[in-house]
């Protein structure tokens, strides 16, 4: 009997509780409809109040770049906010910057939608979509870089301009228990809307990359959002000088790719840099595109060839033989990714040879 | 026995201070005691709560929990009122007071499993006291954790820039800290006590 009256009691008071809860969320959390203008009335979408600005915004189909999912632990769900947000929130003074909070940026993770509100959200964002993929192929590119083949399901298209990057969702795995969410570039050409390709290098300890690499089999479905960067070919200049290192091939790949099949009468020229014969790959590919295309040349360029590696290509570290191909600055654009380390040496190598600030583009790991 | 509940109260707040004399409710006394301006807005965050949920719980322990004899379900269902008063404080204090929620809205959530909030109203039963000596006990018991934690920010933030020698650094020397802030605090046990 004591028993059925505990379970009773406990039953009761909880029910009781949440039914108060949930009143209270319908009658004081009720901010009715609320209007969000969009860069200036460009969008205006008509949401339920109440949510936070990110959740809010993604259910309009606007995504905004977000790690942690809404913990304001990552500090990216940064959106100019200027009318309607409120004052800023101590979970987020330490991610906003003098010059952030000037523009009036917030954490939107953290902002609450309690009514109309103004915001500034970059255009490229509108075109930024979750998909669901599926597996298609996975390779062997070298001992630790991995080529993923991802069939698009849902939807079944994407937009994007080479160079561009997407966020990969990993699963929870063995003793990882919370998925993660890592940017990866995307190595296919934007004219195959229908699939997306990534090169993933095996970092030791990473739990995207030991996800992807050991974990994931083929047919197996992959979320993932995009495309996000700013790393993507631009107007002007004759001569496009690529360089990349170990998995930073894949934007370059896309780029290259895409200028090609646009007939571009530009001249191209791709340093790769690896350290020895088994971190190289790609080798034919790029030597037969080369072959066929007389406005493209390929460098590749080993700092520590192996003693079999039989290499008769250029040695010594890439920066060495950018300066010995490339002379000058003049009407170059130069397209950089790889490892901070690669994009330091050879951002000041550029520089020396006339590039300035608005030629170079990089995108860093 | 009938103690004066203004008696209760000046001696919740000093001489039977919940962090000082009970120890309750130290892992956030010690943790955001940091900086003082973050202190305060936990100890009126945390008086609130202690007053509102003290006398929520009275008011159940009276009418639900003793009537249907279910005296040792209590700490559950204490806790429960807890959580879900955090949650309705924290509604209306987002609509209806949005000053007041952003100063104090974040410490909220922290404050569900603070124990000397628990630790009030199961003194509070064991005491037998009435719905006054109740109100009273909660409000000066949060006025009392909320006096400790502003004191042990001050004194923390004055010793900030001081040398320490290295394993003192950190969490040893606020448990010492307030090992003589207790201390300190018996001091006032001479003028009233309540047990």
């Amino acid at each position: 009997m004591d028993i059925l009256y505990a379970i009773a009691g406990i039953s009761a008071i909880s029910t009781l509780l949440s039914a108060v809860i949930v009143l209270m969320e319908k009658y004081i959390n009720n901010y009715g409809e609320c209007t969000i203008v969009i860069n200036d009335n460009e969008r205006i979408i008509k949401i339920q109040g109440g949510g936070s600005l990110l959740t809010s915004l993604s259910q309009n189909d606007i995504y905004i770049p977000s790690a942690c999912g809404g913990k304001a632990t990552c500090g990216l769900c940064k959106v100019q906010v200027l009318e309607g947000g409120g004052i800023m929130l101590p979970t987020e003074e330490p991610y906003l910057d003098k010059g952030d909070r000037e523009l009036n940026m917030r954490l939107s993770c953290q902002v609450k939608v309690k009514g109309d509100m103004k915001i500034v959200v970059p255009r490229e964002l509108f075109s930024i979509r979750a998909f669901k993929t599926e597996v298609e192929n996975i390779e062997d590119l070298t001992y630790d870089i991995k080529l993923f083949r991802l069939k698009l399901l849902e939807p079944g298209a994407i937009e994007f301009k080479a160079g561009q990057y997407i966020q990969v969702e990993s699963k929870p795995y063995g003793k990882i228990k919370e998925s993660a969410i890592r940017a990866y570039s995307m190595s296919s050409i934007p004219t195959e809307k229908d699939h997306v390709e990534l090169i993933v290098r095996l970092v030791p300890g990473g739990v995207c990359t030991t996800f992807l690499h050991e974990h994931l089999k083929l047919g197996d479905t992959l979320n993932i959002t995009g495309p996000y960067g700013e790393f993507y070919i631009r107007e002007g200049a004759d001569t496009l000088v690529f360089i990349a290192g170990g998995s930073g091939l894949a934007p370059i790949k896309s780029m290259i790719l895409d200028l090609i099949l646009k007939n571009t009468d530009k001249k191209m020229i791709f340093f790769f840099g690896a350290r020895s014969k088994k971190d190289l790959f790609y080798y034919e590919f790029f030597r037969e595109l080369e072959e066929k295309h007389g406005n493209f040349t390929y460098y590749p360029a080993l700092s520590h060839p192996d003693e079999g590696d039989d290499w008769v290509g250029d040695r010594g570290l890439i920066t060495d033989v950018v300066s010995k191909y490339v002379p000058d600055g003049i009407n170059k654009q130069a397209y950089l990714c790889g490892s901070p380390g690669m994009l330091k040496a050879c951002i000041e190598v550029l520089k020396k040879m006339g590039f300035s600030d608005d030629t170079i583009f990089y995108d860093e790991f | 026995m009938e103690i004066n509940p203004v008696a209760i109260f000046f001696a919740s707040i000093f001489t039977s201070n919940m962090v000082l004399s009970n120890f309750l409710g130290m892992c956030s006394f010690i943790s955001v005691s940091k900086e003082y301006k973050t202190a305060q807005g936990l100890g009126k965050a945390v008086t609130l709560v202690m007053a509102l949920t003290t006398i929520i719980n009275y008011v159940v322990y009276k009418y639900v929990i003793v009537p249907f004899s279910l005296e040792y379900l209590r700490f559950i269902i204490f806790i429960m009122i807890i959580a879900g008063v955090v949650q309705i404080i924290e509604m209306v204090l987002d609509r209806y007071f949005t000053d007041l929620h952003i100063k104090l809205g974040i410490f909220l959530p922290l404050i569900t499993v603070n124990c000397a909030i628990l630790g009030v109203s199961l003194f509070m039963v064991i005491r037998e006291y009435n719905f006054l000596q109740s109100f009273l006990f909660g409000l000066g018991s949060g006025l009392g954790w909320w006096l400790a934690i502003e004191a042990l920010a001050a004194i923390r933030e004055r010793i900030s820039s001081s040398k320490l020698p290295k394993g003192l650094e950190g969490p040893a020397i606020t448990f010492i800290i307030t090992g003589i802030m207790a201390l300190a605090f018996i001091g006032f046990s001479g003028i009233f006590v309540i047990q």
